[in-house]
């Protein structure tokens, strides 16, 4: 029956040649593997669950009165893109856990996304020939990071709507175009037409998810085209990839990932209490609250904005507001431009024309490694200067001094951080063995007291791969009913 | 594509069910398909459990717990499946060269610089204009692209046109009436010391650009002299101990919130910035480059606040054509 429909398919779209191919495709295991997957499945869960909030969210800035559950809104006055967020928390069932699990998916996104790209960075899996894929993955990374600010602007209430006026004053701060730019988008002078919301709502969800899965598609084809790459082991070359292969083992696994990824998102969107916007209230432009910290991957780029002098440049009647363009337009356009650029620098740096599907060890190119540190402790700095008012309540300091400490800390950080990695990867290449388990050795004294040693038996970790690795098979002899039910055998898996 | 040679010529004999890379990895399958099971069946009751929560009701926390056990169990399930029961090899796969052979690069190249080249340079006309012509349809896609999304920004202060507009320009005028977000009228008597407002101009409540915050610094009287500010604020545009400041941080507009009464200091929650109220606003510390602009105001023979002229600049973050 199977066979038949197989066949019945392959008549029209000949997908037998390919479609074995495919299946046979083999994947390495490492535990770090599996970071890209985790951003990929936050992925789908923020599809799914944006889906269903999208049925139910109004994106208009229209007046209306607030006749819901929620009974401190009663009869207060309240825009439709905020009245129908907290309708959909409150008065759609399972609405609350949806939407606290899609606002959790998004964090953890672009966490994956984070801590994935680290990976592929230390490891210099981004090296010919892969550096297109790399690309796309920062291009993504940075569609993420505007699809977050987009989304947890829409409901429109008191913290996100500060963050929209600080993007028009972000935008206003442009040399040259500035100020139209924001006209253009908010249409006219902040906060306004009333255009802000709905163009948002486009954007969030319509063209900026378009672009993702366009680029995911590629992420993902180029990922199968030029197959995985691999740390050195046991039988591994720059010429072959060892591991398990797609169908089944591998599509087992990837598939019962996502269900305990999408598991630990809708345990958070349940138990763990994310942006509370019928705590904070309606925007109003003229009201603020204190202490307000924007999502995590946003708050780079606030600190830099607070450790930021107050230089303005002012002359023949212009003004350039640096101490916003610097920060906010400047300072991440260089960080995504360097990333974007990373594997173009390093080539040329290092002259390496070569093909490179075997890993790194991070401590083997110390000056990458070193580099890498610098720029996650300048990021992590600068992220926790965003935390300034809230440091010096709680340390009991004069909110002065924590800044004064913060501008040095910044761009002192990074230098430390280079030479203490630069000094540590060398180090550790130096020590014979590190990284390496070793293996117990057991001692025996006989009846004449004379010791002996021998090395313990294989445990897992030790390394992979008691055996040599083989080209899948593809026809495997059944006939045998014996044999299809003998034990396993002790694998030593990592 | 070289990737799709088939391996099939004879190459592999079949395997035999007892070959070590098809062997499951734990050494005791029975117990771990019967573990597997056990989970797959403890995600089954999370999903019935979960609907069961849907129908009574129950909250959140309810609806999180069983939906999360159910998908839990079902993955925990399968991936032990797939890790300690399926083949683990470990199998090899052979990369292949992506660059293509030297003779098809060449004949790539060849069809694009040869029969493209040869036609770029007998059609130089041909393309120049066809150039010219895709920039201008860019061009006129731009127009209603781009310009239809909002207005211009007007050019500079002398403009009279809507606050909406305009970037220079409020609705504050000579005689506008302080009134609260709720339209009430601001009476002199109204504030204590240490007392703070947020005040718009009559017909305007809660305008983001015309917000403007009130403070009362001394109780005078109409006859006492006007409370002193040092430079850069102006000491007559204050009336009876209050003065007024636009509430639109210099920096990146935020409503500047925080009145500190013993310092008297105004701080923009947003980032920091530490205004001095006694000298005109000026920024003291924090990113923030400018004073906060002063609103001259006045009291009416009914004891009514006003305006007494609208700010001298325009208000709020700086911009390119601020001058």
């Amino acid at each position: 029956m199977i066979d038949k429909t197989l066949n019945w398919v392959d008549d029209r779209l000949g997908v037998a040649k390919g479609g074995r191919t495919f299946l046979d495709k083999i994947f390495p295991d490492h535990w770090s593997f599996m970071l890209g997957e985790i951003a990929l499945y936050s992925f789908v869960i923020l599809l799914g669950t944006g889906v269903f909030l999208s049925l139910y969210y109004v994106p208009s800035a229209h007046e209306i009165v607030y006749h819901g559950s929620y009974v401190p809104l009663q009869g207060q006055k309240v825009s439709e893109a905020y009245g129908s967020t907290v309708g959909l928390s409150f008065d759609v069932r399972s609405g609350l856990l949806m939407r606290q699990a899609h606002h959790w998916a998004a964090d953890i996104f672009l966490g994956a996304i984070a801590v994935h790209m680290a990976r592929v960075f230390f490891t210099g899996a981004f090296r010919k020939p892969r550096e297109f894929n790399w690309i796309v993955g920062v291009t993504m990374l940075i569609l993420g990071i505007v699809n977050g600010f987009l989304g947890y602007s829409l409901p429109d209430d008191l913290v996100s709507g500060t963050g929209i006026r600080i993007a028009y004053s972000i935008i206003e701060s442009i040399p040259l175009v500035g100020s139209y730019v924001a006209f253009f988008l908010f249409g006219g002078n902040y906060p306004g037409s009333g255009v802000i919301i709905p163009r948002f709502f486009i954007i969030h969800v319509l063209i900026v998810p378009a672009i993702l899965v366009g680029l995911l598609a590629a992420h993902l084809g180029l990922l199968v085209k030029q197959k995985h790459t691999q740390f050195p082991g046991k039988g591994k070359t720059e010429h072959n990839v060892v591991g398990s292969p797609m169908f089944p083992t591998f599509m087992a696994k990837t598939t019962g990932f996502l269900f305990v990824s999408a598991a630990v998102i809708f345990l958070l969107g349940g138990f763990a209490q994310i942006n509370p916007i019928w705590q904070f209230g309606q925007y109003e432009p003229y009201q603020i609250s204190y202490a307000v910290q924007p999502d995590w991957y946003m708050g780079w780029l606030d600190g830099a904005l607070r450790i930021m002098p107050s230089w303005e440049w002012v002359g023949w009647g212009h003004t350039i507001p640096l101490e916003v363009f610097l920060p906010a337009v400047i300072f991440p356009g260089l960080i995504f431009n360097i990333l974007l650029v990373w594997p173009f620098i390093e080539s040329v740096w290092t002259k390496d024309t070569e093909y490179h599907n075997l890993l790194d060890r991070p401590r083997d190119r110390p000056k990458r490694t070193a580099a890498g540190a610098a720029m996650l402790t300048l990021l992590f700095a600068v992220f926790l200067a965003s935390s300034t008012d809230v440091m010096a309540n709680f340390f009991k300091l004069p909110l002065i001094d924590v800044l004064w400490f913060f501008r040095f800390f910044v761009p002192l950080s990074p230098i430390v951080a280079y030479f203490l990695t630069y000094k540590v990867c060398n180090e550790m290449r130096e020590a014979e063995g590190i990284g390496t388990r070793k293996r117990a050795l057991i001692v025996e004294r006989t009846t004449t007291g004379e010791y002996t040693t021998t090395e313990s038996p294989v445990r897992p970790g030790d390394g992979h791969e008691e055996l040599d690795a083989v080209p899948v098979p593809t026809f495997i002899d059944t006939t045998d009913p014996e044999l299809a039910t003998a034990d396993g055998v002790r694998r030593v898996i990592r | 594509m070289s990737d799709h040679t088939p391996r099939l010529e004879g190459a592999l004999p079949p395997a035999t069910l007892d070959d070590p890379h098809l062997l499951p990895s734990t050494r005791n399958p029975k117990r771990m398909e019967a573990l597997a099971a056990l989970a797959m069946v403890v995600g089954i009751v999370g999903f019935c459990a979960f609907i069961v929560a849907y129908w009574v009701d129950a909250n959140n926390k309810w609806e999180a717990a069983t939906l999360g056990v159910g998908m839990l169990g079902l993955g925990v399930g399968v991936i032990a499946w797939g890790k300690y029961l399926m083949p683990q090899g470990p199998f090899v796969e052979e990369r292949h060269d992506f660059h293509s052979t030297d003779a098809e690069r060449e004949a790539f190249n060849a069809a694009i610089t040869g029969r493209g080249g040869l036609e770029v340079k007998r059609r130089k006309l041909l393309l120049g204009v066809f150039a010219l012509g895709g920039g201008v349809m860019t061009l006129a896609l731009l127009v209603p692209g781009v310009r239809s999304l909002g207005p211009k920004p007007a050019k500079s202060e002398d403009n009279q046109g809507p606050v909406e507009d305009s970037l220079f320009t409020t609705n504050w005028k000579k005689g506008s009436k302080l009134v609260t977000v709720g339209g009430r009228p601001v009476m002199v008597q109204d504030l204590e010391v240490g007392g703070v407002l947020t005040v718009f101009p009559q017909g305007f409540e809660g305008s983001s650009p015309d917000q403007v915050i009130l403070i009362r610094l001394a109780e005078l009287g109409p006859n006492d002299p006007p409370y002193p500010l040092a430079p850069p604020g102006n000491t007559s545009w204050g009336v009876q101990g209050y003065v007024a400041y636009s509430k639109l941080c210099t920096h990146l507009g935020c409503p500047v919130g925080l009145y500190q009464e013993q310092t008297q200091q105004l701080v923009c929650p947003c980032h920091q910035s530490i205004f001095n109220v006694n000298a005109g606003c000026v920024p003291e510390f924090g990113p923030a480059p400018r004073p906060l602009p002063q609103l001259p105001i006045t009291v009416d023979p009914t004891g009514q606040m006003r305006a007494n002229g609208s700010f001298d600049q325009a208000v709020g973050p700086g911009f390119w054509e601020r001058p």
